[in-house]
């Protein structure tokens, strides 16, 4: 008899019980990383963006984009429409800028970033300096506002990849940055994407030219540090003609007991015959067990399938943060193009999560997949927000809907609110959606075989979200499957 | 309403004389009180969230009178009525012509022993207190302003109560007739429905109009269904190009209860029903079967909710549309699931079909659960008709008129096939061929 | 007593109820190490019941003077104990797990057989061959391994993976709950041999069956008739065939039955 690679690769990947990780209760990410850093003093007014942009040594074009941004937020008010309920952000309270301190600017290499950093990101598993010399994922990690490593670049280079921070994208290609900075993502587009637009300090910038095809996974780890500062990163990725990129991004913070907010932007475009993926596994600090701290999510993600038969998905696991506002969408404008959505939301204790997708259908022949799984447990609330929009000129549009919601305890809530729009009758439209619980019957078929309880639930659930587990690069999906297991800690039994 | 020469409170201040039921202290509350907040609220706007998809803005240029306020009704004869009348003689009849009860084109003779029903303007002008606790206690959450103002100028509607253990053989026909003769007119219904302990009846609310003349119909349906009850509920649509109707239908049901809605539109410049239904005792059931036809600029826009309170209920919601021409249609379908609801049994579903390329669908399946021990599904389809099959039959030498009319009636074969009664049945199959007949 | 070692299923005057339901009103029975016993009886006697509370479910009300398995209180053990000792169910009615894998079922639930045996968990390869030698027993294709737990299986299909898991875990007391309704006589010969290769002087099996065909296939060592949640008589293989002949009407006239009337089979 004999084994392939793809039978062991078949197991390993579901494997999903993992003894040492259940038993760990603790959010593994919460410590904080002690290093001298410079904080803006707390406030926001024009003069914090003139400096913001000042700091990061930009050209005139981009703060006058910020101020104009500043401008339009002072006239918006905070959405209230999501199933969330937390306490007024004071906007006032919150520092804008927080950097670690470092006597040059940026460092050239690895060997110039403080040591202690690079220690953070390998207690969160994130080796830097490994992952340089191994074949693999391209990492770059933002630390509070700033880009602090970028690894990898030189590889990339040579096929005219560019993976660089924000902040040096503006500097060294401003020409990329102006070209497509907020064509997907106005700056006057919600409450939250403005606030970003105005004072946003650092992320990714992903430039893949035509015919490319980026030959590893891109990877941001974002990390909020320092106490009462606000996160605002902000990620553009442009794929031109024919090329193909997939990006991972990961979020931790540390406890701490008051909330802090996360509102950064992700643009990405996509040209004609052009394929964008990105997996996001969001652990941002979901607060303790009576819903004291943890991160408010309020996060605008959007794709534009700009060419012709462009190609936009986007994976999200969502485990942490308090509150979860997102709603990473795609707008399909090219003919043939598709657009992807698959998620799982788990909220546990006090969490709400109100997350979904919109799929805008303007070209002809486009098509979408929503496949959303919504696990709640304790008292929180998880909500799937989706719009499915064709347009009248969407000859042969279509997309496939399905959000399935898995419940623990009576005392969470799990809602389902799609919007289906369709001016164009050769479209077609499918939205399924369930809501259930583990059954008995299910959960002593697997005790008769010997599994645990919690063993029996954690495959279950796995079981459950698998569907969108498959659509993440291998090691996103191990880790995927551990969070889940952490996260449902206490919930189950 | 800025154009509109009075406004609604000016109205109501100058028709306070003609309103039934003037020596009801509590009711005159009730009135100051919606107009009260009526005018603190006004009509809603798109930017409500149930009011996303219709926007009546342009109703509002419009000027209607209140029906009651106008000094010579208009006249109708047995013979305008005649084909608006079910297959079935023996049916007994109650017409209101204009928002007002007519005797004379009536037939309550056949009215089955246990089965009561009265004018509402008549009961409250002689035995007005009965129903203090039924209206004060109807108010539903969150009215919107359409509501506010039935409740502010409710004139006259049916007021049926079927006795503790009634079996009524027989369905009763409540005919909402609109004139369209003189002045536009809006008429202010308000039906009470009681289905006793024990007892099983269908009640068929039937509206339509005599032309296309603009009118306006505010109706609010209220259902008590007491413990062990069965009602099936008809409420069919077929009024004029010029018709405008907002309806409230308000359901309550008691432990073992089982209310069946059937709503079918198929005519009417605008309709917009806000179907509401709590089930509020253990082991009830309720069913919503909905049909709508749209074409030409007609826009439907069907906002229903149910609301499972207590344990061991279940809901089944089958609500399909058919919309052709410029026509939109709008489907919201919110299922609430309380704490306590466990074991609830709720399903929803959806399905529309696109026949036109200027017709438009927005749809809202809903789901807001906080009990985990449930079974809760909902579905939501747009599309067209397969045109392979068109083809198919084209091919077998059917004309495409035909074809299309096939094929549409067999979408719309279930929820005409839930019908229980035979004659309302047969009205359905008859409409939406001739609706499609072009 | 070690626990590999052989184990017996001590029964006296067994009680189960479901509210004011009473399902078994008295079962005895023993089982030693290495002997097939049949439970036979019409529909409703309460032959489903019985294999339930021997896996643990907690659906029911029970009392029993004793309820033992290799000398431990089974009422004191939860269903993943009980498996772990080496009960296997086979069910009646399998159920649905979207997105499990029959062959990530199988792992988790070996290794914590195994686990709980001291034995060393089984890595991916040395698992996979151990499956894949037992899939050619029951003749299942290999992509049923990967397809979620029985999600849309055939009957049979169902069963065969039953069948499967049995031969994998190699339980000490395989209950089968009517695993030969829906099989065909290819899979009935299936059932058999897997059982056949089970057999030993240490292995036990009830066979609960509503016809006496599978018995032609597993020779049982003891036939007992429930019936009304007794068991009415006990004999050995003739039994069966007594009941192949007469159905299960006769019943009603035996002395001593539960007076209830019985539908004829």
């Amino acid at each position: 008899m004999i084994l392939t690679p793809w039978d062991v690769r078949k197991i390993m990947g579901e494997t999903s019980r993992n003894l040492e990780h259940l038993i760990d209760r603790e959010y593994k990410a919460g410590f904080v990383t002690d290093v001298e850093q410079e904080i803006f003093p707390p406030g926001l007014s024009e003069d914090i963006v003139r400096q913001i942009s000042a700091k990061k040594g930009e050209p005139e074009f981009m703060l006058e984009w910020r101020l104009q941004a500043y401008r339009h937020w002072l006239t918006m008010s905070e959405p209230r429409w999501a199933h969330v309920n937390y306490s007024p952000v004071d906007y006032q309270s919150i520092s804008y800028f927080s950097q670690p301190k470092q006597d040059k600017d940026r460092p050239k290499s690895l060997d110039e970033v403080d040591p202690r950093l690079i220690e953070t990101y390998e207690k969160l598993g994130i080796p830097l300096r490994e992952q340089e010399m191994l074949a693999g994922v391209a990492v770059d990690a933002v630390f509070d506002s700033v880009s602090i490593a970028t690894t990898y670049r030189g590889k990339l280079a040579e096929l005219g990849i560019i993976f660089c921070s924000f902040s040096e994208a503006v500097r060294e290609h401003p020409e990329l940055v102006r070209k497509y900075l907020g064509t997907v993502v106005p700056p006057g587009d919600n409450f939250f994407a403005s606030l970003n637009s105005a004072v946003f300090s650092d992320g990714s910038f992903v430039y893949v030219p035509p015919g490319v095809r980026c030959p590893m996974e891109l990877s941001t780890y974002f990390r909020i540090n320092a106490a009462n500062t606000g996160q605002f990163e902000r990620t553009l990725i442009i794929a031109d003609e024919g090329a193909y990129v997939s990006y991972l991004e990961g979020c931790t913070a540390p406890m701490r007991d008051e909330n802090q907010l996360h509102a950064a932007v992700v643009e990405l475009v996509a040209l004609d015959n052009a394929q964008i993926k990105y997996s996001t596994v969001q652990n941002w600090y979901p607060g303790d067990e009576n819903g004291r701290g943890g991160i408010y999510n309020f996060v605008t993600k959007r794709g534009l399938c700009r060419g012709i038969n462009s190609h936009i998905s986007w994976t999200q696991v969502e485990t942490g943060s308090a509150i979860t506002w997102k709603y990473p969408s795609v707008v399909l404008q090219g003919d043939n193009a598709v657009g992807e959505f698959y998620s799982v939301a788990l909220v546990n204790n006090y969490q709400q999560a109100d997350t979904g997708t919109k799929m805008s259908h303007v070209g002809r022949n486009t098509r979408s997949t929503i496949i959303s799984k919504g696990v709640s447990a304790g008292h929180g609330q998880n909500t799937y927000r989706g719009l499915v929009k064709v347009l009248a000129g969407a000859e042969g549009a279509r997309n496939y809907t399905e959000c399935d919601s898995l419940l623990f305890g009576d005392r969470c809530g799990a809602h389902t609110f799609p919007y289906i729009e369709v001016k164009n009758r050769a479209a077609q439209v499918e939205h399924e959606a369930t809501t259930s619980r583990i059954s008995d019957d299910q959960l002593f078929y697997c005790m008769q075989r010997g599994l645990s309880r919690e063993d029996a639930i954690s495959m279950i659930v796995n079981g459950f979200c698998k569907q969108v587990f498959k659509k993440l690069p291998m090691e996103f999906a191990v880790e995927a499957q551990k969070l889940l297991g952490i996260s449902l800690e206490g919930a189950v039994g | 309403m800025a154009t509109s020469p009075v406004t609604p409170v000016e109205e109501y201040q100058s028709l306070l004389g003609v309103l039934p039921g003037q020596d009801l202290a509590w009711l005159r509350d009730l009135r100051d009180g919606a107009l009260r907040r009526f005018s603190d609220r006004g009509y809603p706007t798109p930017r409500d969230e149930a009011w996303k998809y219709t926007n009546i803005a342009p109703l509002l240029k419009q000027s209607f009178i209140p029906s009651f306020s106008v000094e010579q009704p208009h006249k109708v004869l047995p013979t305008d009525i005649a084909t608006s009348l079910f297959a079935d003689a023996d049916m007994p009849l109650a017409v209101f012509v204009d928002g007002a009860f007519n005797s004379a084109l009536s037939n309550l003779s056949a009215l089955p022993p246990g089965v009561e029903l009265r004018s509402l303007r008549e009961v409250l002008d002689h035995d007005g207190a009965s129903l203090e606790s039924l209206l004060v206690g109807m108010t539903p959450q969150e009215p919107h302003g359409f509501i506010e103002l039935n409740t502010a100028f409710m004139f006259d509607g049916a007021c049926v109560r079927i006795a503790p253990d009634t079996v009524a053989e027989r369905p009763l026909h409540l005919l909402y007739v609109s004139s369209g003769a003189g002045q536009p007119v809006a008429s202010y219904l308000r039906n009470l429905m009681i289905a006793g302990r024990g007892s099983r009846a269908a009640v068929i609310e039937h509206y339509v109009s005599l032309g296309d003349a603009a009118a306006l119909c505010n109706v609010a349906t209220h259902c008590m269904i007491e413990p062990g009850a069965a009602l099936e509920h008809y409420k069919l649509n077929e009024e004029g190009a010029g018709a405008h109707h907002f309806a409230g239908l308000y359901v309550e049901q008691a432990r073992d209860s089982r209310y069946v809605s059937h709503n079918v539109a198929v005519g009417g410049r605008m309709i917009r029903n806000d179907l509401r239904c709590v089930l509020a005792g253990e082991g009830a059931e309720c069913v919503l079967n909905g049909l709508y036809l749209g074409r030409g600029r007609e826009h439907i826009d069907n906002q229903t909710s149910v609301e499972h309170r207590v344990p061991h209920c279940s809901s089944r919601e089958w609500y399909k549309g058919v919309l052709d021409g410029r026509a939109r249609g709008v489907f919201s379908g919110h299922v609430m699931v309380r704490q306590d609801a466990q074991k609830t049994d709720a399903q929803q579903m959806n399905n529309n079909l696109l026949l036109s390329d200027e017709a438009e669908v927005d749809t809202r399946p809903q789901l807001e659960i906080y009990a985990d021990d449930v079974k809760c599904s909902h579905g939501s389809t747009v599309g067209q008709l397969n045109p392979d099959v068109l083809f198919y039959l084209r091919a077998r030498g059917i004309d495409e008129i035909q074809a299309r009319r096939l094929l549409v009636t067999a979408f719309a074969q279930d929820v005409v096939g839930r019908m229980a009664i035979a004659p309302v049945r047969e009205w359905a199959e008859r409409l939406i061929t001739a609706r499609l007949a072009r | 007593m070690s626990i590999t070692a052989a184990k017996a299923l001590r029964i006296r005057n067994l009680h189960a109820s479901v509210g004011d339901k009473r399902i078994l009103n008295g079962i005895d029975l023993e089982i030693r190490p290495g002997e097939v016993h049949a439970i036979m009886g019409p529909n409703g006697s309460g032959k489903s019941t019985l294999a339930q509370i021997l896996a643990g479910r907690d659906l029911y009300g029970i009392t029993a003077d004793e309820f033992s398995y290799g000398g431990k209180d089974l009422l004191a053990m939860k269903p993943e104990e009980r498996a772990r000792e080496g009960i296997f169910l086979a069910f009646q009615y399998p159920v649905e797990i979207p997105g499990v894998s029959t062959v990530t079922l199988l792992k988790e639930s070996l290794n914590a057989i195994r686990r709980h045996r001291g034995e060393a968990e089984l890595d991916a390869m040395d698992f996979l061959t151990i499956v894949k030698r037992k899939l050619a027993l029951v003749e299942m294709r290999e992509e049923f391994l990967y397809r979620s737990v029985n999600e849309s299986f055939s009957g049979g299909e169902k069963k065969r993976n039953e069948i499967l898991q049995m031969a994998v875990l190699e339980p000490r007391l395989a209950i089968l709950d009517e695993t030969d309704s829906g099989l065909d006589i290819d899979a009935l010969k299936l059932l058999a041999d897997g059982v056949a290769k089970l057999r030993g002087p240490d292995r036990s099996f009830i066979v609960i069956t509503h016809y006496q065909r599978l018995l032609e296939y597993i020779v049982p060592d003891h036939v007992h008739i429930l019936a009304a949640g007794q068991i009415v008589k006990s004999g050995g293989r003739e039994l069966a065939l007594e009941i192949e002949h007469q159905g299960y009407a006769w019943l009603e006239r035996e002395p001593g039955s539960a007076g209830r009337p019985l539908a004829a089979s």
